[in-house]
């Protein structure tokens, strides 16, 4: 087969045997490759760790306490998130809470804030939230809407008519939510659980910020002491392993359960409940919540902009350009890492969605496994890699965008992969039929209809760079600050009013995008 | 959507058209990222506020352009090695002098001018000449008055390893400040019993990732001392306010292992491309105005190194420490220290 878009109707009915023209696969493997390379790295450097040595470095009661605190503070986030997140969701949904529209947008909106700017905030508020309880208040407020937004979601699409059922049947209110409404939300709340986890294992900077031990800040340490050692790369690997495993659990329950509704006709909207005396306790949480998501992250930039740090800032006349520096690199590494990773999900998911077969989609799969490799995994791979076998590489900011295709490609995938299934095959075809070559097609027929969809994926990855810090820390080049590098610079020396002026400048063009985003698309797009 | 009317796709092409301004704009203002021949480039594992004020302070006077890559110190020394005679780094600046040993040792390092070296007293910098001390920083146990009286504070850091301390006292173990503490009690006391030490801190310890959480931790009253070196008590005492704050320092007297003196020093490279201006900026490191800027800003809590500098008034005056007597090179490089570390499941 040699041409992209072949013939005419017969070779429609067997639309999914075709085979991909050559180039067209080339590309698409390039992104489910360069992921695997990070990941087959790590493994392959912790096999390589002698037997013994790898015993008495994976044995060290170090090892035990960090997978008792990972563990432990995974378990707790999720629950706390599964529960907050319900409770909002349902509130939102399911009840005459007073604003619940507002509500709704406040619920979701802390998903715009980095973990690490609200460990910034509190942990300069007091430095008594640190540890466990820093840890697990951050990670919790951080990561609850990943279960908030698909239970809503999951909750306006239910049924009405089986809780009335339950109802009529004599069970109580609480009664037929544990046993009607539950059972229903469970694919939703589970992958919403499972996401939660996974970030949890994957986040950094927040609880080096918060001096939380856990795998991914040990990595750290173990970097610091000692650049690139063998006990970087165990640990690495039982954090991949830890990370995999959620991965696969998430894709098991989300590919599972399904509760279709198989009646005919338009499903009722389900009657709000009426809160009653519940409404202020309903409201105060909201509001409580709300303080803790939002006021208080932005609340202390915004305190900490006014205060003049003595020990904290360089020379103040050298600050604005450090600043101006900081965001430049930031707007750029976050456009052309979008532009990269975009670039790489297209033919991909063009691929994926045109020319379905065992082998397109086990390079989906490859390419999805990206988010069970945390960024901390990639970079150290990245930079041991380069420096011994692509020396011209290492320290280069082509390297670091290479880094931020790898962890942000599904993000990009899962846009790009909606807008293209739902452009429709037969407009290409009928572009062709009227004389038109394939690149004219792409370009005057498929650019247009997907062209939203690559905006909203080149969107969110453009926010995760700029808002990411990992990766930078480890592989931004020599002299290369961004707002990000710079925020942790500055927390991490206990220097919080030198740090203001660039968390600030990040929330703001975190939240601003999100915002042109939200406005185009229903919140519900934003869950992966 | 099956079609869509073409007036819904302008606001997106008005987007593309938005964003790829911003792109060729921000493609236009890039710093740049590549290192031309006159260009410096420090690899630096002291405190960016600092290093920021100092190169931009150098640039101003000399015109030669600095550019820095941060990172903690046995990390970026390692970095080099591993770098070897291809490393872009011209000058490594650093908190301690074992890293600037171990690079010395794999002859990684140049000769420092004699004239930058004689700037400062000899016994802070390389017998071989092939690093400078620049600045010095004294070893503490901050403490907490609320939770220990200032009577029970140990008269030795090996005190701190007795059953008695269990729950006490605080460490960050993995901070670049405790290895060459190992060193010292090595050193000094012998490799066993810089085991027993470390193993009795293992069980008394709480452990953090860095001296700022050690001394953050101390001063809310999470725990009642903690092993820093004195820099990150005044650092935290200037940024909370002293009526905010709840700590203290304790030095430790009479030569005890405890008050160890860590120097920071910087080294030019052999393999520098830049040697002139290396060996500039190194000079321009221990020069007085800069040592003397240095000791009055409230940016670094250090000791100025060079001669006849006083140091900041929030420090005890360096004449009336009672530091160790242990030489540079006993102290050596690190790997011994973090080897005791690990078998002691510290780090």
């Amino acid at each position: 087969m040699t041409e992209a878009v072949a013939s005419g109707p017969a070779s429609r009915q067997r639309a999914s045997r075709r085979q991909p023209p050559a180039a067209l696969l080339v590309l698409a493997l390039i992104g489910p490759l360069i992921v695997l390379l990070p990941l087959a790295f790590t493994l392959f450097e912790a096999a390589r760790v002698d037997g013994a040595e790898a015993v008495e470095l994976l044995a060290r009661p170090l090892v035990g306490e960090l997978l008792v605190n990972t563990i432990g503070l995974v378990l707790a986030a999720t629950v706390a998130a599964a529960t907050i997140g319900t409770a909002a969701a349902w509130l939102v949904e399911r009840t005459d809470l007073p604003g619940y529209r507002a509500w709704g947008v406040l619920a979701a909106v802390p998903l715009a804030v980095p973990p690490f700017v609200s460990s910034y905030a509190w942990v300069s508020l007091s430095p008594g939230l640190q540890d466990f309880a820093g840890a697990w208040l951050v990670v919790t407020c951080s990561y609850y809407p990943l279960v908030y937004l698909p239970v809503a979601a999951a909750l306006r699409g239910l049924d009405p008519a089986l809780e009335e059922t339950a109802r009529s049947l004599g069970c109580g209110g609480c009664a037929c939510f544990r046993s009607v409404v539950l059972p229903q939300l469970r694919p939703a709340l589970l992958g919403g659980m499972l996401l939660v986890a996974l970030n949890v294992l994957v986040e950094f900077g927040a609880f080096a910020l918060l001096r939380f031990r856990t795998f991914t800040t040990e990595l750290y340490a173990e970097y610091r002491t000692g650049f690139d050692g063998p006990g970087a790369s165990l640990l690495a690997a039982v954090l991949l392993l830890l990370c995999l495993a959620c991965l696969f659990a998430e894709v098991k329950v989300r590919g599972g359960a399904g509760y279709a509704r198989l009646g005919r006709g338009v499903r009722r909207r389900a009657a709000r409940l009426k809160l009653g005396l519940t409404t202020l306790p309903a409201l105060a949480g909201f509001a409580a919540l709300a303080m803790t998501t939002l006021g208080v992250p932005l609340g202390m930039i915004a305190y900490w902009l006014t205060q003049h740090g003595a020990a904290a800032i360089s020379p103040a006349e050298a600050s604005v350009s450090l600043l101006i520096d900081a965001t430049i690199s930031s707007l750029w590494l976050g456009l052309s890492g979008a532009a990269v990773t975009v670039a790489l999900a297209l033919p991909l998911g063009f691929v994926a969605v045109r020319y379905q077969s065992r082998f397109v989609t086990l390079l989906e799969r490859m390419a999805y496994l990206a988010q069970g490799v945390p960024g901390i995994v990639v970079a150290l791979a990245l930079i041991s890699l380069t420096i011994r076998a692509a020396y011209p590489l290492y320290q280069t900011t082509p390297l670091l965008i290479a880094a931020y295709a790898i962890v942000f490609l599904p993000l990009a995938l899962v846009s790009v992969r909606a807008a293209l299934s739902q452009a429709q095959r037969g407009l290409e075809e009928a572009g062709r039929s009227l004389g038109l070559g394939w690149a004219a097609v792409a370009w005057r027929v498929l650019l247009p209809l997907i062209g939203p969809g690559l905006g909203a994926a080149a969107a969110l990855v453009f926010v995760s760079i700029v808002t990411e810090l990992t990766a930078t820390l480890l592989l931004a080049p020599i002299g290369t600050q961004t707002l990000a590098t710079q925020v942790w610079a500055d927390t991490s020396t206990l220097a919080f009013a030198a740090a203001a002026p660039y968390a600030a400048l990040m929330m703001a063009l975190s939240l601003l995008s999100t915002w042109l985003l939200a406005r185009r698309f229903a919140a519900t797009r934003f869950v992966s | 959507m099956p079609l869509v009317p073409s007036h819904t796709l302008r606001p997106a092409r008005s987007i593309y058209v938005a964003v790829c301004a911003a792109f060729l704009v921000s493609l236009a203002l890039r710093p740049a990222a590549a290192a031309d021949a006159a260009t410096l480039t420090l690899y630096s594992a002291q405190h960016h506020q600092m290093v920021d004020q100092l190169t931009q302070s150098f640039t101003k006077e000399t015109g030669i352009p600095v550019r820095v890559h941060s990172g903690e110190a046995p990390e970026i020394a390692n970095q080099i090695a591993q770098e070897g005679a291809r490393s872009p780094a011209d000058v490594y600046f650093t908190e301690n002098s074992p890293e600037l040993t171990l690079l010395d040792e794999k002859g990684l390092l140049a000769k420092i001018d004699p004239t930058t070296l004689a700037q400062v007293p000899a016994k802070y910098s390389a017998a071989d000449g092939k690093w400078v001390g620049v600045l010095a920083r004294e070893n503490v146990l901050a403490f907490n008055p609320a939770m220990i009286r200032e009577n029970q504070l140990p008269a030795s850091l090996m005190d701190l390893a007795k059953p008695t301390w269990k729950g006490k006292v605080a460490i960050a173990p993995s901070d670049a400040d405790f290895l060459p503490l190992v060193q010292a009690v090595v050193a000094l006391k012998g490799k066993a019993a810089a085991m027993d030490w470390l193993k009795g801190l293992k069980q008394n310890a709480q452990v953090f990732s860095d001296d700022e959480g050690v001394v953050a931790a101390v001063d809310r009253g999470a725990v009642a001392t903690g092993i820093i070196n004195n820099y990150y008590w005044a650092r935290l005492r200037t940024e909370e306010g002293v009526d905010k704050l709840h700590s203290q320092i304790h030095h430790f007297a009479n030569g005890d292992v405890g008050g160890l003196i860590n120097v920071s020093g910087a080294a030019v490279l052999a393999s520098s491309k830049n040697p002139e201006a290396a060996q500039r900026f190194v000079a321009y490191l221990v020069s007085k105005p800069v040592q003397t800027m240095l000791g009055k800003g409230d940016i670094d809590f250090e000791y100025p190194l060079a001669k006849g500098v006083a140091p900041n008034p929030l420090l005890k005056p360096f004449s009336e420490l009672q530091p160790p007597q242990i030489s540079m090179a006993q102290l050596g490089d690190d790997r011994q220290a973090a080897q005791l570390l690990r078998q002691a499941g510290l780090i």
